[in-house]
């Protein structure tokens, strides 16, 4: 069984630090199951069912760590890994870098793991793709997705006594639908960790209807436009943004968030004050782990704040040396939005572009996060409120922090990928260049 | 390993950070647990298990796959050590047909009943998927070869080389770059060696030992008064060579703008170079957007036949099992069936190989057991052929696999990937001075970048790690800010002149993702620098 409670969880890590004669001893252990189905062409291509769980050891001398891992979990495998992993600790060169393992922390209780979701079996991802399929097949379009479910658990403990457990399930869709002539295409994405959120017959409804309604798409000019940006559209950009929210890059001058002259651009309003973003692991809609790979909890944590920037995240040392709380990465992002629906949003445009979503994004230059990438599966122009007609795919080089500026309208936020997001309204969004492909 | 483990392992992710853990994609062992190999006569006992327990359980073709994979990985970044990882992956996947249908299903458990298990799974996956299949798989045939063995043609096994030799070279790259005036210097040594054996119901027992080698550093130069950085990343490429590969020698050496590696690399003349280079950078003169001719050098030149023509002449992208991923392609059928569609200009020969010595894709058989090979792709300009393999074969009439399938793991069933596909070099002798001076307005681009192309591979964009203006056929300083943009056919249409056989070098990648679940593979694209008239160029300078 790849998935251990909380309690057998914590005998197998008890057990294996009581081998240790290192310094100091993390131990890790995870394990998840879950399976897939992989369709094309309308029908399935491969099936899956995979299980597994591991174990990892990290034995530190002074500043002189040691890894390894195993598989097994009977005493005498658990004292082999440990024995290695103290034998590579000697073996290893100083680490200037190395910060003592955690004091034991206190944990909310996560809400990620859904009994529905780790009760999902073969049969129901088949019935699930079916839908699916039937959808596609009756809209006379050729359908290539995937249906991926996982139930998972992690825990860590260390020699000073830290424990902490985690659990949760994910269930993930993605669907493209393609008319027979290659001329029309759409595409839906969707993640959660209750499978009662997800409806891939609904979802490829929409797929089609964007399959349906990209087709004999027009040439329009490149150039700067207002775009409407879909939830996912939008999550495109935004994950290639939160990731840049690191302090030691940014102290060291080499980032978006470095300040001319040396320091960082917290406390500076670099966006719109539209723009909210923060990160929150007991997100009803988004739940995720409590605690960090090191064991530091997850709270709630601002990172923007209309528009100024409050946060920047930290690896232990780094805090450290700087004297400051040691933020961990953001993890379950979630970007504030409005109340206006989609269909609002495109109301209230005169001229624009509507775009599904991205493809292919690219960072061209780190020092302002330019991107490229292009849009795919329905990009629409739309004139006095109403969606005109389907146009052909442009390529854009936008960067986030320009395109968060020029935030005119956000819609109501929604779960999208492994973010919540609004469908958003920019103006002057570049476009520059157009492309063939559908 | 999958591109984005190791941007987090070697701290290359958008934020560069440290290293906080070790990830786990492997059992991690110590070293000296590196240099064996499994006996071959107990490799076959073990795939025999399986060939009989699926042939009595109703398959009517098995093929086994024993890997044994081993990474050694050393992280540093300048005066420290950041990490150093050894991993092993051992197990067994079996792959079976049974009522028409494939079924694939792995084990770590080695022994008999573990292998006879997974057999057993493999066939009863495949009885259960038959029921929604629309046509029977259709196997090119295949003869089998006995009981043979091939070796990746290494001199030095670099897992052999003694760790500390490894982080002195490292320590000393990034020392040498930052007395050059470099801020940063992160340099990695990624070393793999997969240790493959193929069994199958054909009557093939293949024993195979490939070696890969990519030594790399990214090194970052900042501009304390302006606020302004650059970055310079290493023209090393991987390869499928042992440690010989960063023992550089003269006749390895091409120079020109900076010194080019054409086989060999040398780690810390290329760090004393890029370190001046990024001086340079930073005061660049920003391009000007426009039309100009572009020669680039073959470390750029690889990723764009990558991106440009090794994707869309995947069949299986082709015939749309990449739709929900990878994407489809521009060439679809009816253009290879017309013989004619006009891919690129006269001169632009491009060829599916899988055998060249020192490149990434090279292996003596694939991964369902076809010898390797050679063929051609686009043939003076014109589409004459795919990248396929057994089950894909006679969809292109052909009777026999191109060797293209390609697993990353035991435990990832395998499927169609590319081989290297390389751009012919010109018969006619130039070097790349000779290209330089017939150009009027150009850029002359050296190293990969940014790279972006649509799912139907037609629309594309690429930045490089040093650009030089050419002005009435000579250099004329560097230039920062570039990107090109172009149309596939377009690009390759516009390709006038290109350095002969003596210029030809390889780049490549260990990280070409495809599939769902996503798998990873190597492989390279060779070409000599090569000329391409009228490219547009944007300005990728921004202010925030």
């Amino acid at each position: 069984m790849a998935i251990l409670s909380k309690e057998e969880a914590q005998a197998i890590l008890k057990k294996t630090l009581s081998f240790s004669k290192a310094d100091e001893c993390e131990v890790s252990l995870g394990g998840s199951e879950g399976g897939n189905i992989r369709y094309a062409r309308n029908a399935v291509s491969t099936a899956g069912e995979i299980s597994t769980m591991g174990l990892a050891v990290s034995s530190t001398f002074g500043k002189k760590t040691g890894s390894a891992t195993i598989n097994e979990f009977d005493d005498a495998s658990l004292e082999k890994v440990v024995r290695r992993a103290e034998e590579l600790a000697r073996l290893a060169p100083e680490n200037p870098e190395y910060v003592s393992v955690m004091e034991p922390q206190t944990y909310r209780e996560s809400i990620a793991f859904v009994p529905a979701t780790a009760a999902i079996n073969p049969d129901a991802r088949a019935e699930m793709v079916l839908k699916s399929l039937q959808v596609a097949k009756e809209a006379k379009l050729e359908a290539a997705g995937f249906l991926e479910n996982s139930n998972s658990f992690r825990a860590i403990m260390n020699s000073k006594g830290l424990f902490a457990y985690n659990k949760d399930t994910d269930i993930s869709f993605s669907v493209t639908t393609r008319n027979e002539a290659g001329t029309g295409s759409g595409y839906v994405e969707q993640s959660f960790n209750d499978v009662k959120k997800l409806d891939t017959l609904a979802q490829t409804r929409i797929a089609s209807g964007k399959a349906t309604r990209s087709a004999t798409a027009k040439a329009i000019e490149p150039g700067k436009y207002t775009v409407i940006l879909e939830p996912l559209a939008a999550k495109d950009m935004l994950e290639n943004l939160v990731r840049g929210f690191d302090a030691r890059s940014a102290d060291e001058g080499r980032s978006f968030m470095s300040k001319k002259g040396g320091g960082t651009r917290l406390g500076e309003q670099l966006f719109n004050e539209q723009v909210n973003i923060y990160s929150d692991p007991f997100h009803p809609e988004l739940p995720g782990a409590t605690w960090s790979g090191d064991g530091r909890p997850q709270e709630k944590t601002v990172w923007v704040d209309k528009g100024v920037v409050k946060n920047l995240s930290y690896t232990r040392f780094w805090a450290q040396k700087q004297n400051v709380k040691a933020i961990p990465p953001a993890r379950q992002v979630i970007m504030e939005g409005g109340t206006a629906s989609l269909e609002e949003l495109i109301k209230g445009t005169e001229k624009g572009i509507l775009v599904t979503r991205f493809w292919y994004i690219r960072s061209v230059d780190p020092q302002t996060l330019l991107l490229t990438g292009l849009t795919r599966d329905g990009t629409f122009y739309i004139e006095n409120g109403k969606i005109m007609f389907p146009i052909k795919n442009f390529r854009f080089n936008e960067s986030p922090i320009i395109m968060l500026n020029n935030v005119e309208a956000l819609g109501k936020a929604q779960r999208s990928g492994n973010m919540i997001v609004p469908p958003m309204k920019i103006r002057d969004f570049t476009f520059s260049s157009l492309s063939d492909a559908v | 390993m999958k591109r984005r483990d190791f941007m987090y392992l070697a701290g290359m992710g958008a934020a560069a950070t440290m290293l906080p853990a070790i990830p786990v994609w492997g059992k991690t062992i110590d070293p000296a647990d590196m240099l064996g190999s499994i006996d071959p006569a107990l490799k076959k006992r073990m795939a025999d298990v399986a060939l009989n327990a699926a042939r009595s359980k109703g398959a009517t073709y098995t093929d086994v796959r024993i890997g044994r994979y081993l990474n050694q990985f050393v992280v540093t970044r300048e005066d420290k050590v950041q990490n150093i990882v050894n991993t092993e992956s051992y197990g067994l996947g079996v792959r079976v047909i049974a009522n028409g249908s494939w079924g694939f299903a792995a084990t770590d458990k080695m022994d008999n009943d573990g292998i006879a298990r997974a057999a057993e799974l493999a066939v009863a996956i495949a009885k259960e998927n038959s029921r929604l299949l629309t046509s029977p798989v259709e196997l090119a045939p295949q003869k089998g070869y006995g009981e043979v063995s091939w070796k990746a043609p290494i001199e030095k096994n670099a897992f052999e080389v003694p760790v500390k030799e490894k982080v002195d070279l490292l320590l000393s790259v990034n020392d040498a770059a930052l007395k050059g005036g470099a801020n940063y210097a992160n340099s990695i040594l990624f070393l793999v060696n997969e240790q493959k054996y193929f069994a199958s119901t054909d009557g093939s027992y293949i024993d195979q030992d490939i070696h890969r080698i990519w030594p790399t550093f990214f090194l970052t130069k900042i501009d304390s008064k302006t606020g302004k950085f650059e970055t310079r990343n290493s023209l090393s490429a991987p390869m499928g060579m042992g440690y010989e590969y960063l023992q550089a020698r003269p006749e390895d050496k091409i120079n020109g703008v900076t010194t080019f590696y054409k086989g060999r690399y040398d780690m810390l003349e290329d760090a004393k170079a890029a370190a001046g280079q990024l001086g340079q950078k930073l005061t660049a003169k920003s391009v000007e957007p426009g039309k100009y001719d572009l020669i680039l050098d073959p470390s750029h030149l690889w990723l764009t036949i990558h991106e440009s023509v090794g994707h869309p002449t995947e069949l299986d992208r082709v015939l749309g099992y990449e739709a929900n991923f990878a994407g489809t392609s521009f060439l679809t059928l009816d253009k290879w069936e017309s013989k004619k569609f006009n891919f690129g200009s006269k001169i632009v020969n491009l060829f599916g190989d899988k055998t060249q010595k020192g490149s990434l894709g090279a292996v003596g058989y694939d991964d369902e057991g076809v010898k390797t090979k050679n063929w051609d792709i686009i043939k003076d300009g014109t589409l004459v052929n795919y990248q396929a393999i057994r089950d894909q074969a006679h969809i292109i009439g052909l009777n026999e696999s191109q060797g293209c399938c390609y697993a990353d793991n035991w435990s990832s069933v395998q499927f169609q990937r590319m081989p290297n596909v390389s751009l012919k070099p010109g018969t006619q002798k130039k070097s790349i001075d000779d290209l330089i001076k017939n150009v009027q307005k150009g850029i002359y681009i050296v190293g990969d970048g940014s790279f972006s192309i649509d799912q139907q591979r037609y629309n594309f964009q690429f930045g490089g790690q040093l650009y030089y203006e050419i002005k009435d056929g000579k250099i004329a300083g560097m230039l920062k800010d570039v990107a090109y943009q172009a149309n596939t056919q377009e690009f390759w249409n516009a390709c006038t002149d290109m350095c002969d056989e003596s210029d030809y070098r390889l780049g490549g990648s260990f990280f070409d993702g495809k599939g769902q679940p996503s798998q990873s593979s190597s492989v390279s694209h060779g070409s000599s620098t090569t000329r391409f008239n009228g490219i547009n160029v944007i300005n990728t300078g921004r202010k925030i």
